[in-house]
């Protein structure tokens, strides 16, 4: 039975039964075709080398093994990459990191393939490697183009300013850690054509690179994705180079081939979270009022551009976050390193620009020792002329204050505010703090061109009805808003319409499944298919019924005027195939009104800005510098809930996954460049025991957005943001801990280590009475 | 060092013999032998808990668990009837996301449930700290827990 979806009501998942019976397939759990064979990657264990040789006879010799394949083995181009091909599928003349791969063994099982893989002989000269963003900004090592923003007079504005602040913020990596780690299956079809599965939120891509890969044209090559078990941007460009792999294994020994990553190949071979290093100065007034801002902001994008460029300028479209800042000064560079080619990770960027500003409203507060909120809501967005972006953006309905307003209430924030102050005043080990994050996030993808969807709508003479779009299920419950969104166009129940696999023989030209788009984007084209079709069934059902196809209404699977005749929707279609009507169409959806002119730094780059606020409640232990979240009020402005019972989970997942960056996952890589944190064991992403036992979460309401799919919002990405708050929490508590009057020096993430010396650090330079380290 | 071993043992009522590779894990048994793909890989060194099957009644972690070495019958959660009341509350509560760590949550319930009395909230936190999982909160599946286990 399927479950019970509907328009805006909470409705289940649409796989929940599938998940919870085990019956729900990822790309490694589809059968095995005829004569699979398995491939294993050989990575390099250099930063950077040379190759100078290669041979893979001793591995070809252990039985099982059928191919050994190297750079020179592939028959289209070597080169891929999403935005620029600046990556070796398989290394050629150097590896640019530790994971790259410069091998594809293929054999009978994975075992072997693994056995054999440690056969390979590869002979490298090593070369200097670049393993830090200060030592790439020394060598002048930048990848992509520089982008630049600026507004006003920075000088004049720092030098009027009650308060400067000049500080460097960093923000650390993060590990995906999807639960399903990357796979992807290759079968050779008739006739030199593909079919690939792959678990990847782009299958456009994977295409493109699959067949520029075999140097064929993109129609050989179908990609499919039934699910995928999470994906976090993890899967947007890496999953390329896995079905790459996959596919020329299978073109070279002609029978199909299944890669699989395990965790730890998964957590070596692919990209993280950027790491940024920003250095800034921001200028407040005496009402706490952020009259300027300049940035100098670096990414660490690893060996390759992938998606660096468009993560870096997302962190500069949210440098100012939820605020004004009249006088800026942004500019940013993308520093290669021979690390891990860094890629998109919820957020995409914008977490990293918004940790910067967060950072000076921390440190203006806690030089003078004030309540860091004051700073915050004198700055918010509000009406003109403090509603305009530092890249010349309208902000139309500024919604921080509001937000402010309404959660500060509803969480008790001045009462728990006050207890927490007189707790501390009293307890010498434990010590609390109650931080505040507002969060503005600016949906679409700031590349214009991708912000198009396709969807195709299959109508069957018996009424039952497939839904096909370019969007991929990987968690987010976007097939269970399409289809919510597909019943109510067509008038009946959303059991009568089947998700299908997202594959690119369906809907061409697609876009990732990324930037929280996928439901603004998606949902418009599959309403427009659906309305196509039900507009020439209405044609024919105005003739059936004897009344004007405009009284016509499609609902609970019937069609009819009401108070007026009517007829099962079942019924119509089969009328419409018997008189020829095609039911069938596609829909397209293309986002209006975007305009953005990255050579002036100036335009419209999002169709409208997402919205959120929390207050995170911490306990910190100064012996241990251990700490928890007690408790976190979250609430989140999606405009019209298309579902509100995904939007919550989305909301409470992507919260947590940001205090899982901001203060346990910590990626390390050791002096040669090599990955160490490759497993659960050494990389901690948040159990139960790490969410707050009180953990209230809520949307915004009466908030339905103009001009997008019945009136929601985007909320894949933005309420990750949320996870800042618990820096602010910290900072606080810690700050108890010594004098008021000084910055705090906490490294992120906060685990209890980094807690411990931030309360080390500032309770030496109180007892100093030293000024506060950039006072 | 990877001679080939016959196990034979029940899975979910039914008793299967396949000749595997010594070390074959009861994992890749029931993924690969058995075509039983609900017990999922997440990590393969046991700290995940996608995993999670149950042998004699007690929850395991199938990923470290030779399948030569087991004894005792499995349970995986392909033999997990769709009204069982951990089940029915995962879905009541609209506890998966993606969908990938549920049966391993799932079954490591069964497991605590198998074990008898009524944990409380505690014990259940306690006994899901070692499945993993990254689109949820948590929330929800301790929601389904309390309501199918918990002291109500
Ligand atoms: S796969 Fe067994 S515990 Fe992770
Ligand atoms: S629902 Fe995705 S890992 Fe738990």
């Amino acid at each position: 039975m399927t479950p019970l979806i509907k328009l805006n009501a909470s409705s289940p998942h649409e796989s929940a039964r599938k998940h919870v019976s085990g019956a729900a397939r990822y790309v490694d759990d589809l059968p095995a075709p005829q004569g699979m064979l398995h491939g294993f990657a050989v990575a390099s264990p250099h930063a950077h080398a040379k190759i100078v040789s290669r041979d893979g006879t001793r591995a070809r010799a252990l039985p099982g093994v059928h191919a050994v394949l190297f750079a020179a083995d592939v028959p289209g181009s070597n080169h891929i990459g999403p935005v620029v091909h600046d990556e070796d599928l398989l290394a050629d003349a150097t590896a640019q990191c530790v994971g790259h791969a410069v091998a594809v063994v293929v054999a009978e099982s994975r075992d072997i393939a693994r056995e054999a893989a440690a056969l390979v002989d590869v002979v490298y000269e090593v070369l200097p490697a670049i393993l830090t963003i200060e030592e790439s900004i020394a060598a002048k090592a930048f990848l992509g183009s520089p982008h630049h923003m600026a507004r006003g007079d920075v000088d004049a504005a720092l030098a009027s300013a009650a308060i400067v602040i000049k500080a460097t913020a960093r923000n650390p990596a993060q590990d995906h850690f999807y639960l399903e780690t990357h796979a992807a299956l290759a079968i050779p079809e008739e006739g030199g054509n593909w079919l690939i599965y792959s678990s990847t939120q782009h299958p456009t891509e994977v295409q493109g690179e699959v067949a520029s890969v075999l140097g064929l044209p993109r129609n050989a090559v179908v990609v499919e994705v039934p699910r995928l078990g999470g994906g976090f941007g993890g899967k947007e460009s890496q999953a390329s180079q896995i079905a790459c792999w996959a596919a020329l294994g299978a073109h070279v020994t002609g029978r199909p081939v299944k890669v699989w990553l395990d965790r730890e190949q998964d957590m070596t071979h692919t990209g993280k979270r950027h790491p940024f290093r920003t250095d800034y100065e921001a200028g407040f007034d005496a009402d706490g009022r952020l009259t300027a801002l300049r940035a100098r902001v670096y990414a660490d994008a690893g060996f390759s551009l992938d998606l660096s460029q468009a993560i870096n300028d997302r962190a500069l479209f949210h440098l100012d976050n939820a605020y004004y800042v009249p006088n800026v000064d942004f500019q940013n560079f993308t520093c290669k390193t021979n690390l891990l080619s860094n890629t998109a990770f919820r957020g995409f960027g914008g977490p990293q620009g918004m940790v910067v500003i967060e950072d000076a409203m921390q440190r203006a507060a806690e030089r003078l020792g004030k309540d860091p909120n004051v700073f915050r809501v004198a700055s918010f967005y509000g009406d003109a002329p403090r509603n305009v972006t530092p890249y010349g953006m309208r902000v139309d309905q500024p919604r921080a204050a509001r937000l402010w307003e309404e959660l500060s209430a509803s969480s008790d924030y001045a009462t728990r505010s006050a207890a927490i102050a007189a707790h501390n005043a009293t307890s010498s080990v434990v010590k609390r703090g109650l931080g505040f994050m507002p969060v503005k996030f600016g949906i679409s993808f700031t590349a214009t061109l991708l912000n198009q969807a396709g969807a195709l709508v299959l109508v069957y003479a018996d009424g039952s009805v497939q839904m096909n779009h370019g969007g991929i299920e990987m968690g987010q419950g976007l097939h269970t808003k399409m289809l919510a969104i597909a019943g109510d166009e067509l008038g009946v129940p959303a059991s009568a319409v089947r998700a299908m696999d997202t594959a690119t023989d369906k809907v061409p030209n697609t876009s990732a499944t990324a930037a929280s788009s996928g439901s603004d984007l998606n949902g418009w084209a599959v309403r427009n298919a659906c309305a196509e079709i039900r507009q020439r069934m209405a044609v024919v059902a105005a003739e059936v019924l004897g009344v004007p196809a405009a009284a016509l209404v499609f609902a609970d699977g019937q069609v009819g005027a009401p108070g007026g005749p009517s007829m099962p929707f079942a019924k119509l279609a089969n009328t419409c195939w018997v008189r020829r009507i095609s039911l069938s169409s596609t829909g397209f959806y293309a986002t209006p009104d975007l305009a953005y002119d990255r050579e002036k730094g100036f335009g419209r780059p999002f169709f409208y800005f997402a919205w959120g606020a929390s207050v995170v409640e911490v306990e910190v232990n100064a012996l241990t510098g251990e700490h928890r979240v007690v408790r976190a009020d979250l609430l989140q402005d999606v405009g019209k809930s298309l579902v509100p019972s995904i939007d919550l989970g989305q909301v409470e997942g992507a919260f947590v996954q940001g205090v899982g960056w901001l203060t346990m996952e910590e990626c390390l890589y050791d002096k040669r460049g090599r990955f160490v944190t490759h497993g659960p064991s050494t990389y901690k992403i948040p159990t139960i025991g790490d969410v707050p036992a009180d953990l209230r979460v809520h949307l915004l309401e009466n908030v339905e957005q103009d001009g997008t799919i019945h009136g929601s919002k985007a909320v894949g990405e933005p309420p990750l943001m949320l996870g800042i708050g618990v820096v602010s929490a910290l900072r606080q508590a810690i700050g108890a801990f010594a004098s008021p009057g000084h910055e705090i020096e906490l490294a992120l993430p906060a685990t209890p280590e980094a807690v411990l010396r931030a309360i080390m650090d500032v309770r030496a330079r109180s007892a100093a009475g030293a000024p506060s380290l950039h006072g | 060092m990877n001679d080939e071993l016959v196990v034979a043992i029940e899975v979910n009522g039914e008793t299967v013999r396949r000749l595997v590779p010594a070390s074959r894990t009861l994992l890749e048994f029931l993924r690969v032998d058995l075509g039983l793909t609900g017990s999922k890989h997440g990590c393969d060194v046991g700290d995940c808990g996608a995993c999670t099957v149950l042998v004699d009644g007690v929850a395991r972690l199938s990923c470290i668990t030779l399948a030569v070495e087991v004894r005792g019958p499995v349970r995986t959660i392909e033999g997990v009837p769709a009204d069982d009341p951990i089940v029915a509350a995962f879905d009541r509560h609209l506890a998966s996301q993606c969908g990938y760590c549920t049966p391993g949550f799932v079954m490591n319930l069964i497991g605590v449930r198998e074990d008898g009395g009524a944990p409380d909230e505690e014990a259940l936190r306690n006994a899901l700290g070692s499945n993993l999982c990254r689109c949820t909160g948590y929330t929800r599946i301790l929601d389904a827990a309390k309501d199918a286990l918990g002291q109500g």
